[in-house]
């Protein structure tokens, strides 16, 4: 079938097969390969990107499913002079990735928890992360970047 | 002022944050276009004769390009000869034998007649898209004839089931020295009990992945790796290729943790489809794929005895391990040998000795995972002196500060054999213990115990020494080159997959040359760029990598001040390098100055570069104590850890983000054995944990924050006072946890529990121990 999809706000479409998942759209045929497969029980968040402005795992999303929505991925994420987004700053500021697989999932993520809820404790962070595997920072520094990134556009909001 | 020992934030961080790393399954080489996916026919049957294979219907399935077996393996060099019936198992039974054990224990590439673990690969399909692959694999037809299945201790050693006939038993090795009980003969109290230390699956977030293309007589092989260099090695003898006709990257790589060191027979047969159809294939495999298909780690059974006086003195101790390698010895065959090297743990006990076996099972083969032999060694001492401190009724953090080796007694001679370079094992104790707040952890205990709270709290304590860079003799490489422009190139030999060895090269590059770290270029992973290299594991690759990369900047250093004092019409001991600026001189005269662009361009074809292969004659022992607070709700059973708090003293921290950040993710793999994660096979042999869906891999919600303390006792075996960091927090932090939640339901009449220390198994041992009295 013929799929359409506003791909970090270029529109991507094309004729593949009913079953193609979202995450084989966005990497094979919108050719973002930033986003991940680490599993295949929805376990791992590797693949997480916003549909819509929500979060969703895009391995448990049918392209179809996507059709004339729009999705961002973590390459979508930087303004567009490169700056990036508050977010990937503080996980590079505080050490929130090693080996970087599961980051473009744990980022959008990250994004999609401060759009709910600006202002978490550390419990609501990691509950709400809980769905996004990690091997090698033992989530301490994520956590510590996703509250400083809540901290520092409270910071900004109130100033 | 040095950058060394400053905190600086990586320079990989960038485009992995915004783009996405490259790993294996991105490559969008030219050399890749078209290439077929590659897909595996796995074994769903623990032990059988396989006496059909039929892919005809797979091969009428839409997409595919070929199905291969073991038929289709025609085009290898013959493999070396097994040994004579009867001759001495490749030296099996020895110290440190080579592994693989090869001969009757050897593991084919494909199945050949028999397969032996759920996830061998039978065969492998190639199509246009992976969606065809899978459906394609399910139409090949494999004929199995079942036969019991060995899984678990006991029904190895029972060798009712052989897996492999030929070699007579299922134990592939006995080593070590017999039990000697005249040990502890003088001892007032002796306590024996036998410990199982799990199996783990180590689920690097990247699966294991390979593509590779064969054009012109050249095979080129992306794989994700942690050493590019061995892997050529491997491809080499089983290809009967030159080793410079083949090409192996590893570009960005997800994760390893031991399990990824070299490549696997799938990622060999992948390279090996390249060359044998003449298309490029690229294969990266599924979780579930993953679970039973990359090596699992740990898998030992302990029986610990420990005895000493009423007054807390440890005079002897005995472990005897057997270690389940799995359907095939790989490395695990060898993992025993590291456990037993380091069974003595940081203590000074007088008689120290150890037995081992090795047995193979119907279940995927054992090999590292993040501390390969030494965390085991670590759990079976630790629980063997809470238990002994548990009988005599002394607090574990005394007997623990009356045994650990005191400061001077360094260069320590472990009665297991390493010689223990430097430590400070009782201030690291004494340090995290203060940290803690031990005292009042406990009076808050004794409240609990009081008031018969239903959670109870429990403090766990390990003090640990471990072994990083056992292969120190193996060295590691560096080529340093300093370009016209004043920038820099590093060619390394490690294998970075997360540690950050681009920031913290780059910033030994800057220390000893003032070259900004910002214009160092670090280069890994490419056999074409770096034909000789060792890799990334054994926590070796700061202190062999690392100081290789600084003793290639002294040695440019050194040229560079030829060069600049030929430029300035000057003596070479006139001259300096300021640092600060990155610029040569005469002493005292800024004005004199010469960038190091410019020396680089005067420097004429030779240039400014230099290679370097460094070897160091011995390892290093990080060492480090941790304490861990756990809360227990004795109705549930449900143990949660609250608090975990280290000393991690790995020698000279060059860069303390990196170095913390692998304390953190070590303690996370190290909490999660001791409380959630268990590969578990049926008496079958099939895998029930063989999703993240069932493997209970530890997440965000279960953890809590990490307290680390700081304490560097510099090495004195290299110039810059490394060890290796990569291992501390999963060797400490696994006795540490289980010590605490026994402790909270010790007053209970527990007193021991085996990992992972489920709500069920804490339920029933707490049942138990009410029942008992």
């Amino acid at each position: 079938m013929k799929v359409t999809v506003t791909v970090n706000g270029s529109e991507v479409a094309a004729d593949m097969p009913d079953r193609t998942l979202l995450v084989h759209f966005v990497r094979d045929v919108a050719g973002l390969t930033g986003t991940n497969v680490g599993c295949d029980t929805s376990s791992c968040g590797a693949c997480t990107v916003l549909l819509d402005g929500r979060s969703v795992k895009s391995c448990t999303v049918l392209a179809a499913q996507a059709d004339g929505r729009e999705v961002v991925t973590v390459e979508g994420l930087a303004d567009g002079a490169g700056e990036m987004h508050p977010v990937q700053a503080a996980f590079r500021a505080e050490h929130a990735l090693q080996c970087g697989f599961c980051t473009p999932g744990m980022v959008m993520a990250s994004v999609s928890l401060l759009a709910e809820n600006p202002a978490p404790t550390e419990d609501e962070v990691r509950s709400a992360l809980e769905g996004n595997l990690c091997r090698c920072t033992g989530y301490h520094n994520i956590v510590r970047a996703v509250l400083a990134a809540a901290a520092d556009r409270q910071a900004a909001s109130g100033s | 002022m040095s950058i060394l020992g400053t905190r600086v934030v990586r320079t990989e961080d960038p485009r992995l944050l915004t783009a996405g790393g490259t790993y294996v399954d991105d490559v969008k080489a030219p050399e890749l276009q078209g290439a077929a996916r590659v897909t595996f026919v796995r074994s769903p049957i623990a032990h059988a004769l396989i006496t059909g294979i039929d892919a005809s219907a797979a091969l009428a399935a839409p997409g595919v390009i070929a199905v291969l077996t073991v038929a289709d393996l025609t085009d290898l060099p013959a493999p070396p000869p097994p040994p004579e019936e009867g001759a001495d198992d490749a030296g099996a039974g020895a110290e440190g034998a080579p592994l693989p054990l090869g001969g009757h224990w050897s593991e084919p590439l494909f199945a050949v007649d028999r397969v032996r673990y759920v996830g061998e690969v039978v065969a492998m399909v190639l199509t246009d898209d992976r969606y065809q692959g899978e459906d394609a694999a399910e139409l090949v037809s494999v004929d199995y004839e079942p036969l019991p299945a060995v899984v678990g201790f006991d029904a190895a050693l029972a060798d009712e089931t052989l897996l492999f006939p030929p070699a007579g038993s299922n134990v592939a090795v006995t080593s070590g020295i017999p039990a000697d009980d005249a040990a502890f003969a003088d001892c007032e109290v002796v306590v024996e009990h036998t410990l199982v230390n799990q199996r783990l699956a180590p689920v690097p977030l990247e699966g294991r992945a390979a593509a590779a293309a064969w054009k012109d007589g050249r095979l080129t092989v992306w794989v994700s790796t942690q050493n590019a260099q061995l892997g050529r090695f491997i491809l080499a003898g089983l290809l009967g290729l030159d080793p410079a006709a083949i090409r192996v990257i590893a570009p960005d790589v997800g994760g390893g943790f031991g399990a990824k060191i070299a490549l696997d027979r799938d990622a060999l047969l992948v390279a090996w489809a390249a060359k044998h159809t003449g298309r490029p294939v690229r294969w990266a495999e599924t979780r579930s794929e993953n679970l039973v298909g990359m090596t699992h780690g740990r898998a030992q059974r302990h029986i610990v005895k420990i005895g000493g006086n009423r007054d807390g003195r440890i005079l002897a101790y005995r472990l005897d391990i057997v270690q389940d390698t799995g359907a095939y010895p790989r490395m695990g065959g060898f993992l025993p040998f590291l456990t037993g090297l380091m069974a003595a743990g940081p203590y000074d006990i007088a008689h120290v000795s150890t037995g081992r076996q090795v047995v193979v099972t119907n279940t995927t083969p054992i090999s590292a995972y993040r501390g390969a032999g030494r965390p085991e060694a670590t759990a079976a001492i630790e629980r063997a002196v809470d238990l002994f401190a548990a009988e005599i009724g002394m607090d574990p953090s005394e007997v623990r500060r009356i045994n650990l080796v005191p400061p001077d007694k360094f260069p320590f001679s472990s009665p297991c054999g390493p010689v223990y370079d430097t430590g400070e094992y009782v201030a690291a104790l004494d340090k995290v213990l203060a940290g803690a707040g031990y005292s009042e952890l406990r009076a808050e205990q004794a409240r609990r115990r009081e008031r018969g709270d239903l959670v109870q709290l429990g403090i766990g304590l390990s003090s640990y020494v471990e072994i990083t860079a056992a292969d120190a003799n193996g060295g590691e490489t560096a080529q340093l080159i300093v370009h016209p422009d004043g920038t820099a190139t590093v060619y390394t030999g490690s294998s970075a997959h997360g540690q950050g060895h681009h920031t913290a090269w780059a910033m030994l590059v800057e220390n000893e040359l003032g070259i900004d770290m910002a214009k160092v270029t670090v280069v890994h992973g490419d056999t074409d760029l770096i034909p000789m290299g060792v890799g990334t594991y054994a926590s070796r690759s700061l202190q062999l990598g690392g100081i290789a990369v600084h003793k290639a900047a002294v040695e440019v250093k050194e040229q560079a001040r030829r060069v600049a004092a030929e430029m300035l019409e000057a003596s070479e001991a006139d001259l300096e390098l300021d640092t600060e600026r990155g610029a040569w001189q005469v002493r005292g005269d800024p004005a004199s100055s010469r960038t190091w662009g410019e020396v680089a361009g005067h420097a004429g074809d030779a240039g400014l570069t230099a290679s370097v292969n460094y070897t160091e004659g011995q390892p290093t022992f990080p060492f480090g104590s941790h304490v861990a607070v756990a809360e227990v709700d004795t109705e549930t059973g449900k143990a949660r850890l609250v608090r975990h708090v280290t000393v991690d003293d790995a020698g000279t921290v060059l860069n303390p983000v990196l170095a913390e950040g692998q304390r953190h993710g070590g303690i996370a793999q190290g909490v999660a054995q001791a409380l959630l994660e268990e590969m578990i096979y049926d008496a079958d042999g099939n895998p029930v944990t063989g999703t993240l869906v069932d493997y209970a891999i530890v997440t965000a919600a279960e953890l809590p924050s990490f307290e680390l303390l700081t304490s560097e006792t510099p090495a004195t075996i290299n110039p810059l006072g490394f060890k290796g960091i990569g291992e501390a927090g999963t060797i400490g932090a696994t006795p540490a946890t289980q010590n605490a939640v026994i402790d909270a339901v010790s007053h209970l009449g527990v007193r021991h529990i085996d990992m992972p220390l489920t709500p069920a198994r804490v339920w029933a041992a707490i049942s138990e121990a009410r029942e008992g009295r």
